[in-house]
């Protein structure tokens, strides 16, 4: 291949990749995948964040190392090699958390260990990894992982604010002085069901705004 | 009243098509139907024709709440003269009452109807009824001395979430009202539960009656006082702590019969939830492990919000089953479920709620099964017609 027909790194195709899985192909709120975790660590702002992070590193490097191997690979065996890939990749992840980040380590508790079975991970190999190069497979891999990632933002800063009146760790809610006012800390939005309708309201408020998602009757 | 109509009348083609308020066109066509029968009939296809509307229909729910009301605004002003050693006469002890839970009812009204009405003008279609009730039912189902803010933000919440996302009147699958308390409940537990919250004054804390508990009877039997628990003969009547207006059993059933009269709430509902709860009752005293399984299971009917909920919540028209037959299982599973939350989980001395919100999702499934049922009943009788 002549270095003249090669494709820029930034093609709109490239741009593309990253940029669908943010809105319109939003792995939570369209493809409805990955639940699981963003209604378990989004109670408050700093975990989700966290997890956002390490779901990012783990998906560019799977897809990345996948897309490397995909010739290799026999398909008999292609799931099992991803899984190893991606279970490597998690405990990386952990130990690193563990070591710098001890406290946020220790609230995410089982979900670092629980991204090796995050179907949007696996969803993104098996799709795209396995059939295309190693750049627009990381791409494709960074792209979902942060439409994943931005939701559980979104998610645990209305959470921790609305339910603890503090933003990752500072009181925010008190430092506004509205206690004084009688305002409460909604204890409800701390339990998992209100993840799931905080969830259900972003997707009511994107399928609202973006055409494209609004199915035919 | 024909004054009213002209007046109506002359207002009206500002609010139709080409109008200067054309886009208020919901809202006008509201206080029309609310105050007139509507003139408009359907023409199409076959239609059963019925003297009453929706409008009406939701009305005669709310005047059938209105014993329960009147006797929970006298209870509030009772239980705050018994807390507080006052002595007052009848009027003075309802106007008491009356002035503690008037700002909830507007509250009530106010969040939720202005929500209603937002939906109905940004989607254009006309403003439904069913607040009337829900709008009602929430007052009822709160403790008197709840912030009002609080029943502001939950009605919200119960008329945004519980109705609108899932299309409006009639599209619900949860009871908005209940959705507005069990977000109260979840959501700010110290004002829902507890021993403070139910009698007024008391979470202010001053000058109360030594030794005085606000504790509700299933707060006393859950905690084993059983001895504390009042007399039947006052929870029958209802001058005990509690909800605004769940505490008495026997205006609950005025309103009761005024819906079997008129046929408006299914009395195939409200007797299964109470043979549930009798048969519940019936179980856990045949185990009978701690005092609190030990009181007689009649009793568990006229205690909390049981008799509240069986008669105005379960019998919710939207959220219940619609079958006959499932009608039956959907009562007595909640009166089942509400008993058995109520004495074995401690965290939930009010099962009802729970039951009901938990019954109204599974209404569909029963519906299903029921009719799918019916359906290979009918085939098989065919089938066997015809081998003959």
């Amino acid at each position: 291949m002549s270095k003249t027909d090669k494709e820029p790194l930034f093609s709109g195709k490239n741009i593309k990749l990253l940029s669908t899985p943010l809105n319109d192909e939003n792995p939570i709120t369209v493809q409805v995948l990955g639940i699981c975790s963003a209604l378990a660590v989004t109670a408050m702002l700093e975990p989700a964040v966290v997890l956002a992070v390490a779901v990012i590193v783990v998906m560019g490097a799977a897809n990345v190392i996948i897309s490397l191997l995909r010739n290799t690979i026999p398909s008999r065996i292609r799931i099992i090699v991803q899984l190893v890939v991606i279970a490597s990749l998690v405990i990386l992840v952990d130990q690193v958390l563990k070591a710098f980040f001890y406290d946020v380590s220790r609230q995410l508790s089982v979900f670092v260990g629980l991204i090796i079975t995050n179907c949007i991970i696996m969803g993104r190999l098996e799709a795209f990894a396995l059939g295309n190069k190693p750049w627009p497979s990381f791409l494709d891999g960074v792209g979902n992982a942060a439409g994943y990632g931005w939701i559980l933002i979104v998610v645990g800063f209305f959470r921790e604010l609305l339910g603890s009146g503090n933003l990752w760790g500072y009181p925010v809610m008190e430092t506004l002085g509205v206690y004084n006012f009688g305002y409460e800390d909604n204890g409800f939005m701390i339990l998992p069901p209100m993840a799931l309708i905080t969830v259900g309201v972003i997707i009511w408020v994107q399928r609202s705004r973006n055409r494209k998602l609004i199915e035919s009757q | 009243m024909k004054l009213l109509r002209e007046k109506l009348d002359k207002i009206k083609p500002h609010f139709q098509k080409g109008g200067r308020f054309e886009k208020l066109h919901s809202t006008f066509d509201a206080f029309e139907t609310f105050l007139f029968v509507p003139d408009r009939v359907t023409d199409r296809g076959a239609h059963i024709r019925d003297a009453i509307d929706m409008k009406r229909t939701m009305i005669i729910v709310v005047v059938a709440m209105i014993p329960t009301l009147l006797f929970g605004m006298w209870n509030v002003g009772y239980q705050h003269n018994i807390a507080f050693g006052i002595d007052a006469g009848f009027w003075e002890t309802f106007w008491y009452g009356f002035l503690e839970v008037l700002p909830i009812i507007i509250v009530s009204y106010v969040s939720g109807l202005a929500v209603e009405f937002a939906f109905a003008q940004i989607r254009g279609h006309e403003v439904n009824e069913g607040f009337l009730v829900t709008g009602m039912l929430i007052p009822l189902i709160v403790p008197v001395d709840v912030p009002l803010w609080m029943v502001s933000v939950a009605t919200i919440f119960a008329v945004i979430i519980g109705k609108e996302a899932f299309g409006g009147t009639g599209m619900n699958i949860l009871n908005p009202a209940l959705t507005a308390r069990a977000f109260l409940f979840f959501a700010y537990p110290i004002y829902m539960s507890g021993d403070d919250v139910w009698i007024s004054g008391i979470m202010n804390g001053e000058g109360m009656v030594d030794g005085f508990s606000g504790a509700t009877p299933l707060a006393h039997a859950a905690q084993g006082n059983i001895e504390s628990v009042p007399s039947a003969m006052e929870m029958f009547i209802g001058t005990i702590p509690g909800s605004i207006g769940e505490t008495s059993t026997i205006a609950i059933l005025l309103g009761a019969a005024l819906l079997w009269f008129t046929g408006i709430g299914s009395v195939r509902i409200m007797a299964s939830v109470f043979a549930g709860g009798l048969v519940m009752g019936l179980i856990l005293n045949a185990f009978a492990a701690n005092p609190f399984m030990e009181i007689p299971a009649w009793e568990h009917l006229i205690m909390g919000g049981f008799a509240f909920g069986a008669v105005y919540m379960a019998t919710d028209p939207v959220t219940a089953s619609q079958t006959n037959r499932g009608k039956y299982i959907y009562g007595f599973l909640i009166g089942l479920l509400a008993i058995l939350i109520r004495v074995l989980n401690p965290a939930f001395p009010e099962g009802m709620m729970l039951a009901i919100l938990f019954m109204n999702v599974f209404a569909p499934l029963i519906d299903y099964n029921v009719m799918q049922a019916n359906i290979r009943r009918r085939i098989k009788r065919a089938s066997e017609g015809s081998d003959n």
